[in-house]
């Protein structure tokens, strides 16, 4: 059944407060989950302060600025910092998002920072993202042809390139998938939204021959029906992208091939 | 320990092919309910508290008689439905999942057939 609460080893405690910044006019707390499997200690939240005068207006920058300037300890993904790569998403302020496209004037209060939910904590902000990769080769995110190669492309028509708008710029961050309370307690068998949305890319893809046996693989009650239209994924994409409309097409398509 | 490969463990036992006969069905019967439901309610409620007569009285009606069958039947398989995606949702334990899962393709189904039966008592009399 379901666990209500945390075993005793994953209780967060309070941290460290690391001191204010000194001349600082404008000061903004960062509260950052910290967890090192190494040390065998319970995870923690420590406190920064930075000075966002001296800082870039991203929470990116405030990351970079702690672990350059503060904490070099501080563990966490990042590489393109402009929302094309998927590397540094995470919970910011209780949402999942990339912290990179993220302002910190987004934010009231104090910036709480933790890693995406319900993943296995590599360390600190980094989560194991190996199943969730797994299930994304899963759906083969590829084209499937079985007609002779044509000599130069596959051709393609200016309405059928616009039914991939919406689809094509998933960067793969992990955010709607993890913020998907049915992918939190089957994400065993369940793909999850974002592999779903790569699945219906190549499905209304007017070049790929294997749409049929594509959604023979998703017609299963834990691979696409454990969703339940709960909206969360369409709700935090940091690429304003809808999952959960892709996967409504696709159980659409499911009941069309039927009738 | 296992060596399993991660795209192995994702790939589980395959596709069951099945799930989209279960999701029409749930929302079928949950527009039949909309109208069902009123339709049965209406009756029932002005029929309770009164006494075994005009409680066979009502019945006696066909048409009431027919809604509250349609409504035994319709409303015990949305439930059935619905009480299996929980399970499926919540009960993790392969054996446990399973046997929860026979357990509430029966019960619900035994409970249409009492209320089939009930209906079909006080509608035919004695």
């Amino acid at each position: 059944m379901v666990e209500f609460t945390l075993p005793k080893n994953s209780r967060v405690t309070v941290g460290k407060t690391w001191p204010k910044p000194e001349g600082a006019r404008n000061i903004r707390k960062i509260r950052i989950y910290r967890y090192d499997p190494d040390s065998g200690e319970n995870p923690r939240v420590d406190t920064y302060f930075i000075d966002t005068d001296d800082c870039g207006p991203m929470v990116l920058d405030a990351l970079l600025k702690i672990k350059n300037e503060i904490d070099p300890t501080l563990t966490f993904r990042r590489s393109c910092r402009e929302g094309i790569c998927g590397s540094c998403a995470m919970n910011i302020d209780g949402i999942n998002t990339l912290a990179c496209i993220y302002g910190m004037d987004e934010i009231k209060g104090d910036i709480k920072i933790y890693p995406l939910p319900h993943m296995p904590v590599v360390k600190d902000l980094v989560p194991d993202l190996t199943n969730f990769y797994a299930q994304h080769a899963s759906i083969m995110p590829w084209l499937e042809t079985k007609t002779a190669r044509p000599e130069k492309e596959w051709r393609q028509s200016i309405e059928d390139r616009k039914k991939l708008d919406g689809l094509y710029e998933c960067v793969m961050c992990a955010s709607c998938s993890t913020s998907c309370p049915s992918y939190w307690w089957n994400s065993d068998r369940y793909l999850g939204p974002a592999a779903l949305l790569h699945a219906y890319r190549w499905i209304i893809d007017s070049r790929d021959e294997a749409t049929g046996e594509r959604l023979d693989e998703l017609e299963d009650p834990f691979k696409l029906y454990r969703c339940h239209t709960i909206m969360n994924c369409t709700r935090t994409c940091p690429k304003g992208l809808n999952p959960a409309k892709a996967i409504g097409e696709i159980k659409k398509m499911l009941v069309e091939r039927q009738a | 320990m296992s060596y399993k490969t991660d795209y192995k463990r994702v790939l589980g036992l395959g596709s069951a092919h099945s799930g989209t006969g279960h999701w029409v069905s749930q929302r079928l019967t949950a527009i039949a309910l909309l109208f069902l439901g009123p339709a049965f309610l209406i009756p029932f409620i002005r029929a309770l508290g009164s006494g075994l007569d005009a409680v066979q009285a009502t019945y006696a009606n066909p048409f009431n008689a027919l809604v509250a069958i349609g409504f035994f039947i319709i409303m015990f398989r949305h439930l059935r439905l619905g009480v299996q995606v929980v399970i499926e949702d919540y009960v993790h334990g392969e054996r446990t999942r399973q046997l929860s899962l026979i357990a509430n393709a029966l019960f619900w189904r035994g409970f249409a057939v009492v209320g089939v039966f009930a209906v079909a008592k006080l509608a035919l009399g004695a």
